[in-house]
């Protein structure tokens, strides 16, 4: 029973309809907020990348397994259920093939499921594609881009560059690439972290990672981790070492992840791999299935360039840039006032 | 069985873990980069009071606690707990300290509050989100100041200590929110 009912002399509404239209972002933050989107337009504007738009709205998914797209239908005959974009990089890697150059933009994003003191299930992205250019070279320009917009890295020393592996061995004394699962999880109790034991090996890494190993990253400079395991390339290039490593990376300031980047995968038929591999364990595990971009393979059998892309929580960014513990203090409406 | 999603995991809402009925007390989201999300959920035990923490993989479900929510009129305490009555049976019920936990500083004698049955037995109470009580002691109040930020502790006739404006004086009424602890305003009555 609601409070409103247990006290309907005062209330004659439940309580968590009283008062909440208000926004819970204070009108100053969004006022740095709007001036942040300005910096944006200079800072790519200065450096010659064209600013686009594409649609929110999609004939497909993204295939990753820990991302839930919404759906919504198109009233045509017959009906067609379209989804809502869980990054821009369809559609931009479309841009590219079709011979663009460096592009970006700053847009809505869509995620089932992830709400949070970092999340909102609608967010805004920045996300960013620069041909002839590798990881590394991107990573660069990451750090250009926190420089020119978070207060705080005012005199930070250069950013460090780390490797997936070496972070679990400095941070939680833990080798990604060796230790099995029930060593993962004996760590982690020994860490404070307490799971199932039942849990595969990866999700012991993704938890050890969200939980032991971000929050010591990016203390005083920018922190970019590197060279993940293939099994995370997610859409990064593998790179043959021994073991193999996906070119892929992340940015952290003050242990908030902000960034993804990757060496972009350019062949289709890996793409097409990868594809299929997520498909199957979506069914393997009872997750929605999602169509794959065929249009996107096409895209990339026509040639797509040697290329770095990344996307950047924009929000969080905010979050950093004024101080904030929450979301909900740099977006006006969070999902639960939407 | 009615089962609850980790996506409806909020303060309050009260599933079966390891066998026992638990109270969420938080739930954080973490989520790696890319990869399993994952909710942090700290949780009461409601037959023993013992806090726990643990990491849920986000999408897991678990079993809703058969726990009932019934208002009740608070009687009396004494030695060997708190007395409630259900106003609908005129069913008395005794509340150990333990299930008592916070609300025992927010309720006066003949208040209404929400006692939380599990079983059919009571195993926690939740005062109402506001009471109005009178306050005990607190230092002297600063005539004519009514508008500026300053406070100072005030003890209430239940015992809660709150954090009241400079303005207020002993004997007032005051409505205090019992979720945050926190003053709201002298009470009309």
């Amino acid at each position: 029973m609601s409070g409103g009912e247990r006290r309907g002399k005062r209330y004659s509404a439940p309580s968590h309809d009283a008062g909440d239209w208000r926004p819970t972002a204070p009108l100053e933050s969004l006022k740095r907020r709007a001036e942040l989107v300005d910096r944006l337009r200079r800072f790519f504007a200065e450096r010659g990348v064209l600013e686009v738009e594409t649609p929110v709205l999609g004939a497909a998914a993204a295939t990753d397994l820990h991302l839930a797209s919404f759906s919504t239908t198109l009233s045509t005959a017959p009906p067609r259920t379209l989804w809502l974009q869980t990054s821009p990089e369809l559609h931009m890697k479309r841009l590219l093939a079709a011979g663009s150059g460096p592009i970006w933009q700053l847009c809505k994003a869509f995620r089932d499921g992830e709400a949070g003191r970092r999340h909102n299930p609608e967010f805004t992205m920045l996300e960013w594609y620069r041909p002839g250019w590798d990881h590394h070279q991107l990573m660069d320009e990451v750090e250009a881009l926190l420089r020119a917009t978070l207060p705080q890295l005012a005199g930070a020393p250069a950013a460090e560059k780390l490797a997936y592996r070496e972070a679990f061995l400095r941070h939680a004394g833990i080798d990604p690439f060796v230790d099995d699962g029930a060593t993962l999880c004996w760590r982690a109790a020994e860490l404070g972290t307490v799971g199932s034991p039942d849990w595969p090996r990866e999700e012991w890494l993704h938890l050890l990672l969200a939980r032991v190993v971000e929050p010591k990253l990016g203390r005083g400079h920018v922190t970019f981790l590197h060279d993940f395991p293939a099994a995370e390339a997610a859409l990064a290039r593998l790179r043959d070492d021994d073991p193999p490593v996906a070119e892929r990376f992340e940015a952290f300031v003050e242990g908030v992840e902000l960034a993804n980047g990757y060496h972009e995968l350019a062949d289709p038929h890996e793409q097409e791999r990868r594809f299929a591999a997520d498909l199957a364990a979506r069914h393997e595990r009872g997750l929605p299935e999602v169509p794959a971009d065929e249009r996107l393979l096409a895209a990339l059998t026509h040639g797509f360039p040697d290329c770095a892309g990344v996307a950047l929580g924009f929000d969080r960014l905010v979050m950093l840039a004024l101080g904030a513990a929450s979301i909900d203090e740099v977006i006006a409406f969070p999902i639960d006032r939407a | 069985m009615t089962t609850i999603n980790t996506n409806q995991f909020r303060p309050g809402v009260k599933i079966i873990v390891e066998g026992d009925p638990c109270n969420i007390i938080e739930n954080e989201f973490v989520k790696p980069g890319k990869g399993q999300a994952f909710n942090r959920v700290k949780y009461r035990n409601l037959l023993t009071g013992r806090v726990n923490e643990k990491n849920i993989r986000s999408g897991d479900t678990f079993e809703a606690a058969d726990v009932v929510d019934t208002d009740m009129q608070y009687l009396y305490k004494d030695a060997s707990g708190w007395h409630f009555m259900d106003p609908a049976s005129y069913e008395q019920y005794m509340v150990s300290e333990a299930g008592m936990g916070d609300a025992q500083k927010w309720l006066k004698e003949e208040d209404v509050c929400s006692v939380t049955l599990y079983n059919g037995q009571p195993i926690s109470v939740t005062p109402p989100n506001f009471v109005n009580l009178k306050v005990a002691d607190t230092d002297p109040g600063l005539r004519g100041d009514t508008s500026s930020g300053g406070s100072k502790a005030a003890t209430m006739e239940t015992g809660a200590v709150v954090r009241v404006p400079l303005f207020i004086n002993v004997g007032e009424t005051l409505k205090v929110d019992t979720r945050t602890g926190e003053y709201v305003s002298r009470a009309k009555e």
